[in-house]
């Protein structure tokens, strides 16, 4: 091997031996950008798409469960202390299920057949007290099961952990699907990621009256609160929960031990605006007479919200709700308020310079005042509820059993815990995704949504969504608008339509969610790298203008004298690896403070880290990574690379390609179509496109098509559909498109296909229907059965599709009352019978399911599966499907929102085509295009055009020009040239009719077209005669149940404006509910008609003199009975007409 | 190529004149007649010429009408004997499955009418009826049927009724297929083309069910179809069996110990009904390209022209001296990227045309039948309407 001049590895050799090398060349920037693409399915190995969940979700299972199982560890009985239970460890098996004492494995898709959830059992290591009285042994247990935990697929604890392909295509799953949702009860539940407003920070806003507030939601392991403090007619007063009433701060600062209203003033800071601020607060606290701490104490006490059941008078309640609930995030250790003081110093501060500069407040919806909630969080949350409510629960029945006065039997605490309300809780919570953990407050509805199956990008889009905190009704705008700090964390264009637009949104390809991490050593890096503890600072340095506060997850560590120094040897220890990737540090000019973050939630990404604008990722490391030398591991350890949260991106100048990095550059883009989430990423020259035609376009994603037959990869690729593997579960065809007005059947966005494509399979889509029956099993011992088919007889035709075990043949063609499983039930279900299992043929009776579909598809058995339900039933699966060509009607959609019914379907002589003898599969209007300004589809179909020519798959990545990542229209214009075609993509075109020249020349060529669900064979309706309401005897409503066409309101009033009053009267009643009733003339009520004397009788006159007959609408009888059961009576006055 | 740059050359003074007499004004009486009998140049290149302009092509309509150019003295009816003559049809390529010929002097519509022909009219063979008897593989039966059903046939449909709705399949009507394949377990995965489709001559060997109960071993058991003789023993196929037109078309791939059988009953169909009956991939015709220098293009010019044209329609003469001219070589190759007349007035220069009744038509037959044959088959069927039409009329 010839070592070449840029081998890296021949510069060191060079450098020992002392040669000269022009380092400065050496060092020169590059000229060229490189190419960083190949970092992006680097990135996608390790992080990014479902991989939060994933992480989240492991991070619980190995560290978060341990942690709260520690913190929970003791169960100790009031009566005798001395007995009690300690946690030892937790851990989390493999999934598996006891059935009749045997242990059995469970693979997610056994658990997707039988409906089962896919969990595994909770191991804990205990030691617990045995015996009574006097002799008490300690005793260790291992592997208790406490209970069951879904697991999520793909994590750690999935049996599909680190695969391959072939070991699950044994375990029946898609080596494509992502994992990283649950499998509850036989259903896939995703937990869907929860945006929250950022716990234990201050947050400045106005509240509705304008009045300015900080507030500071708190989160501990122990308590959760909220703490205001507002500015209410100058006057500065807390709200907190448990006071009755709000209070003025300066009485909390005395209770707190701050008595000198000289030192509060110093700790917010001495300039004497903040003084005027603050003189009518402590003038309040004068009024009040509130001078020492005592006082203070007593006047608290007196606000204190008096709870129903405790004892009336606990001393030092108020005390210890400062100590506890008031901003729990700072830990007061021995009785130090001082941390607290300061807190509540900077909070103020910070609210008197919103009063004073308006630009001070926060942002609320600014994405780094939000945090992320993912699964393993949320499950964290609950878990931990339901351990304690276990443990509260298994306390309560030691302490019963310990007050008996006599107990016989041995005692065994360990017997106690062992209950199934932590599977239960938890399966229960997240199949209906209502999470009621009430020792958090958190009550919140639709946390989990079954998976959206119908595409495989609709499921990876919906791993994705990120559900809001804010109820939708709310009417402000602020929230559902795109905030500048969402660049490159989440999607800008995938949100849906609606009532919920702009508050769903979904995370861009290359963002990563955090999860907790340890701040201790943090810490204690921060004290050693010259951070002046607080403890040792008086008030009047907080605010001191030569230095900056260091606020660490919210808690005040102390200040720095030299902020940017200190965080940029923070950044310097975090790109080599000594502290987490993850830590963002943050230097806010404004609040003159550095944040450090460690938390879970934050959302950030990675970007190329540069100096002075020279990215430090060279071609040679680009090289490195394609020969596989390298990982993306290694350019963050090597800190080439680093992760950057919301905040941290406001000290950071990002240049979006290397060529315009400036002097000043921190930092580069990886790929500016990462901005963009998964979905969007599908959408070619989305860049091209009107904004909201992409949105809509997502909206549709997820309607696609269940399976279609011929799928193809799209002609003109992005990076993303490479980098999701979307080329490989595609769900649509390259149609070939011609732009132009054809046959009037193809106005409003309507389409025309060509007959010969949809007979060759364009467009043909497979739709599976479920069909599910049980063998029930009865309480007395008797159970349903499955008989072999008659082949014989009037009913061997309905039963034709039976095979001989009495379920239908997978293949066997489906019609409308056939029989598919000839079950018979025993007559005798209760009660006794004397030999269950042998009981006669006369003791069973038919029950046979029939299968009620339209007659206007010929559905096909596709598999019959056999498993046992929860009841241990057997239960019976038939998968019905359906192969369907397209139809008038039938919905398509190209890529880019342009969605179209099929308007008419046209014989392919009758078709354009063009000199070289192409055809179009479809024909698409023209007025399509002016309104909606997707001049992406243009460039796609010109794109797709080239592909097909040159035989090389095109490029359309958002934002891709400048890097290589999109064809530019010229270079495909200079391709569709070179192979014969006109470089605008139009065609001269014969037409198919009169077989002269068309007047125009025709834009024509491929357009990835995909099917959606939207089928006229499920939305066709139409009756005669059909089923009626019972109770009204009115035709039904509803496709469903073979209702009626409704005459409306708005149609009788045409009918009655155009004088029908005939047809009038045979819509809404001949052929409605026409009802003939006796009407007694007399009294002017409803009689009967005497069958026996053939005679209408009045049942309150009791005769039948004044009886006549006549029609009315059944409703009509009916709301007379109605009334008259409420004691109005409605009497009919009748007239010769 | 002459008489084109004489035209050229006439029309260019046609334009000068028609361009110049602004200045004097000359009554409408004083202007010469137009000559009686034969159509003014301009007129002329407009019946016969489809003019391909850089926006739009246009003049694209034939003038039908008999006695649209009456006043000019010129007579546009059609006449049997002048179509005799100048009809002509010369076959530039023939292949076995492909053919290019030129149909010269007739109408558009014609020339459709034997596309449309080809396309939808024609009969073929295709499979219909697919019996399955057994099919583990991961391709559905109704797809696996379409994919059957789109493979062609090589068999002269000619030799086969069509089969009507209340018809018996018989020796006449269809063919029967057998496919049966099996991944042997253990083995790795196999793809079934269709040269695993075997013909079966007797027809049908799977039995009716309703068969199974009477049948007694004596008389042969009722099939699903009743061949009263092989095919085989036919003469037009006892030594060329019927089989699918290509070997190396996939059906399906099967899996370790997966299994397809089935039977296949191909009939006599029209691609109006299914493209699958359609004899041909496809059949279109174009017009003849016709490429006018409108002047003279020379030197750096007429290189540039060279290059532009992606299908080398242009060519390089030289005039001596080193003079270079730009002439047009290949006019038959342009395909209408209209990058000659794109841009700086080069539309001034070049004129793209197409020849109205000159048709370059190609056929690509699917196999049943040689393209030859599917065009005197076309000129038949239409043959055969054109009688219809006259019966009913008379």
């Amino acid at each position: 091997m010839v070592a070449r001049e840029d081998d890296p590895t021949s510069i060191n050799d060079l450098l020992e031996k002392g040669l000269e090398i022009d380092k400065q060349a050496l060092a020169a920037p590059v000229k060229n950008a490189v190419d960083k693409f190949k970092l992006l399915p680097e990135f996608l190995k390790v992080r990014g798409l479902v991989k939060q969940h994933l992480d989240s979700f492991n991070y619980f299972v190995g560290t978060q469960i341990k942690k709260v199982v520690l913190a929970n560890e003791r169960i100790t009985s009031k009566i005798d202390p001395s007995i009690y239970l300690r946690y030892k460890d937790v851990r989390i098996g493999e999934p598996s299920m006891i059935i009749d004492g045997v242990t059995e494995k469970l693979t997610p898709q056994k658990c997707r057949l039988s409906d089962i959830t896919y969990a595994a059992p909770i191991y804990v290591n205990i030691e617990y007290i045995t015996g009574s009285h006097g002799s008490k042994t300690t005793q260790m247990k291992r592997d208790v099961i406490i209970g069951r935990m879904p697991i999520m697929l793909r994590s750690f604890s999935c049996i599909l952990y680190g695969k391959d392909e072939e070991e699950l295509a044994r375990y029946g799953e898609c080596p494509l699907d992502p994992g990283g949702y649950f499998v509850i009860k036989g259903t896939e539940k995703v937990l869907l990621i929860q945006e929250q407003l950022s716990n234990n920070r201050i947050i400045i806003d106005a509240d509705k009256k304008g009045c300015v507030q900080a507030s500071v939601t708190s989160s501990t392991e122990r308590t959760k609160s909220k703490t205001v403090i507002k500015m209410e007619k100058e006057k500065i007063s807390l709200y907190l929960n448990q006071f009755s009433s709000k209070v003025p701060i300066m009485v909390v600062l005395k209770a707190m031990g701050m008595e000198s209203d000289q030192e509060v003033v110093q700790m917010i800071g001495r300039d004497p605006r903040y003084g005027e601020l603050l003189m009518p607060s402590i003038e309040d606290c004068m009024k009040e007479a509130v001078y020492t701490q005592h006082q203070a104490l007593e006047f608290l006490e007196q606000k204190v919200k008096k709870l129903p059941y405790s004892t009336p008078d606990e001393e030092g309640r108020a005390l210890r709700i400062l100590q506890d609930i008031f901003i729990a995030n700072i830990p007061v250790r021995q009785n130090n308020f001082r941390p607290k003081c300061i807190y509540v110093a900077v909070m103020m501060r910070r609210m008197m310079e919103a009063i004073l500069n308006k630009d001070a407040m926060d942002d609320k919806d600014y994405v780094g005042n939000k945090r992320l909630e993912l699964s393993g969080q949320l499950l964290s949350l609950l878990f931990e509820d339901l351990f304690k409510t276990m443990n509260d629960e298994a306390r309560k029945t030691i302490d019963t059993i310990l007050a008996k006065p006599s107990r016989s039997s041995r005692f065994d605490i360990s017997q106690f815990i062992v209950k199934d309300s932590i599977t239960v809780g938890l399966e229960r919570t997240l199949s209906t995704g209502n999470f009621d953990v009430k020792r958090f407050r958190m009550h919140r509805k639709g946390m989990t949504q079954v998976v959206a199956r119908l595409s495989y990008i609709g499921t990876l889009g919906h791993m994705t969504k990120i559900s809001p905190q804010f109820e939708k009704s709310r009417k402000v705008s602020g929230p559902r608008a795109l905030q500048p700090s969402q660049w490159g964390m989440l999607c800008p264009c995938d949100t849906p339509e609606g009532e919920s637009c702009g508050l769903v949104k979904n995370l861009a390809l290359m963002t990563h969610v955090t999860t907790d991490e340890d701040e201790g050593p943090l810490i204690s890096l921060c004290f050693s790298l010259g951070v002046e503890d607080m403890e040792l600072l008086s008030g009047e340095e907080l605010h001191m203008p030569n230095s900056y506060l260091i606020i660490m997850n919210g808690l005040i560590l102390g200040k720095h004298r030299r902020p940017q120094s200190f965080a940029n040897v923070m950044r310097k220890l975090r790109r080599a690896g000594k502290i987490g990737e993850f830590v963002s540090i943050f230097v806010n000019e404004k609040q003159r403070c550095v944040y450090i973050a460690s938390d879970g939630g934050r959302v950030c990404r990675p970007i190329v880290i540069a100096d002075k604008g020279v990215s430090r990722i060279k071609e040679h490391h680009m090289k490195e990574l394609r020969d596989g030398v390298r990982t993306f591991d290694s350019f963050l350890k090597e800190g080439l690379i680093e992760y950057l949260d919301v905040n941290e991106e406001n000290n950071a100048l990002i240049a979006l390609y290397e060529d315009n990095a400036k002097e000043g550059t921190t930092h580069i883009e990886i790929e500016p179509f990462t901005i963009l989430g998964v979905v969007a990423g599908l959408i070619p020259y989305p860049h091209h496109n009107q904004s909201p035609r992409n949105t809509y376009q997502l909206c549709r994603m997820d309607t696609l098509i269940y399976l279609l037959v011929y799928p193809q990869r799209p002609l003109l690729t992005t990076r993303t559909i490479e980098l999701v593997s979307y080329d490989k579960l595609g769900a649509g065809q390259n149609a070939t498109v011609a732009v132009m007005s054809y046959s009037g059947y193809d106005i409003e966005d309507a389409i025309v296909m060509n007959k010969s494509s949809l007979d060759r399979g364009f467009g043909r889509c497979i739709v599976v229907k479920k069909l599910a029956a049980v063998s029930q099993k009865y309480e007395n011992g008797t159970s349903d059965r499955i008989i072999r088919p008659v082949r014989e007889g009037y009913e061997a035709e309905r039963m034709q599709i039976l095979d001989d075990d009495g379920l239908a043949a997978p293949g066997q063609i489906i019609r409308p009352h056939d029989i598919y499983i000839n079950k018979e039930s025993p007559i005798v279900t209760r009660g006794p019978v004397t030999s269950p299992l042998g009981l006669p043929d006369s003791a069973y009776k038919p029950s046979r399911q029939t299968y009620k579909g339209s007659d206007g598809e010929t559905p096909v058995v596709d598999r019959v599966a056999l498993c046992s339900d929860r009841n241990n039933n057997l239960c019976i699966k038939f998968m019905i499907r359906h192969t369907r060509r397209p139809e008038v009607g039938d919905k398509f959609s190209s890529r880019h929102g342009q969605k179209g019914v099929c308007g008419t379907i046209v014989q392919q002589e009758d078709f354009p085509f063009s000199e070289r003898g192409i055809c179009p599969d479809l024909i698409m209007n023209p007025h399509g295009f002016p309104s909606r300004m997707t001049v992406g589809k243009m460039i796609e179909l010109l794109g797709s055009k080239a592909g097909v020519s040159c035989g090389r798959f095109h490029y359309g990545s958002a934002f891709g020009e400048p890097s290589g990542h999109a064809d530019k229209v010229e270079t495909i214009s200079e391709t569709l040239v070179k192979h014969g075609f006109s470089y605008n993509g139009k065609d001269f075109i014969y037409s198919g009719i009169t077989g002269e020249p068309l007047q125009a020349y025709i834009f024509m060529g491929p357009i990835y077209y995909q099917k959606l669900k939207h089928m006229v064979l499920d939305k066709m309706h139409a009756r005669g005669s059909g089923p009626r309401v019972m109770i009204t005897r009115q035709p039904t409503e509803g496709r469903s149940r073979n209702g009626g066409l409704r005459v409306g309101e708005m149609e009788r009033d045409c009918l009655i404006a155009y004088g029908a009053s005939m047809l009038i009267y045979e819509r809404l009643m001949i052929s409605s509910d026409p009802f003939e009733v006796q009407v007694c003339r007399k009294c002017g009520l409803l009689g009967y008609y005497n069958f026996k004397l053939k005679t209408g009788i009045c049942s309150t006159c009791k005769n039948g003199e004044n009886i006549s007959t006549m029609k009315l609408p059944y409703a009509c009888k009916l709301l007379f009975q109605e009334l008259q059961a409420m004691n109005i009576i409605p009497r009919l006055k009748l007239t010769e007409a | 190529m002459v008489s084109e740059s004489e035209e050229s050359l006439s029309e260019n003074e046609e334009s000068k004149a028609i361009r110049e007499p602004k200045t004097p004004k000359i009554p409408v009486w004083d202007l010469p007649d137009v000559p009686k009998g034969k159509l003014p140049p301009h007129i002329q290149l407009q019946r016969t010429r489809v003019f391909c302009t850089s926006d739009a092509p246009t003049h694209t309509e034939n003038i039908q009408y008999s006695g649209a150019y009456a006043s000019m003295g010129v007579d546009n009816s059609l006449r049997l004997e002048e179509f005799r003559n100048n009809f002509r049809v010369d076959v530039i390529k023939l292949s076995e499955d492909d053919m290019e010929f030129d149909m010269i002097g007739i109408d558009a519509a014609i020339a459709n009418a034997f596309r449309r022909i080809l396309i939808s009219e024609l009969p073929t063979m295709a499979i219909e009826k697919v019996f399955m008897a057994n099919n583990t593989s991961v391709v559905q039966d109704e797809v696996l049927a379409h994919r059957l059903g789109l493979i062609p046939l090589k068999v002269d449909p000619r030799l086969f009724n069509y089969m009507s709705e209340n018809d018996e399949p018989n020796e006449k009507n269809t063919i029967v297929f057998k496919l049966h394949v099996r991944c042997e377990k253990g083995s790795s995965r196999i793809k079934v083309k269709s040269n695993e489709l075997k013909w079966l001559p007797n027809g049908s060997e799977f039995i009716l069910s309703t068969e199974k109960a009477t049948s007694d071993s004596t008389s042969k058991p009722k099939t699903y179809t009743s061949f009263n003789c092989s095919q085989e023993s036919l003469p037009e196929f006892s030594n060329d069996p019927i089989a699918p037109k290509h070997d190396d078309i996939i059906i399906a791939k099967l899996g370790a110990g997966q299994e397809i059988e089935l039977e296949a009953h191909a009939v006599k169909g029209m691609g109006k009904t299914h493209a699958k009956w359609s004899p041909v991939a496809t059949a279109w015709y174009r017009m003849l390209p016709e490429v006018v220098l409108l002047q003279e293009i020379k030197g750096e010019k007429a290189e540039e022209l060279v290059k532009k044209c992606p299908v080398n329609v242009f060519d390089i003469e030289d005039i001596g001296r080193g003079r270079k001219r730009a002439t047009v070589a290949q006019p038959r190759s342009c395909t209408l990227c209209r990058e000659c007349i794109r841009g700086d007035d080069w539309d001034k220069l070049v004129a793209l045309r197409r020849v109205r009744d000159h048709f370059i038509f190609t056929i690509e037959s699917t196999g049943a039948l040689p393209p030859e044959v599917l065009f005197t088959e076309a000129v038949k069927i239409l043959e055969d309407k054109c009688e219809r039409v006259i019966t009913e009329l008379s």
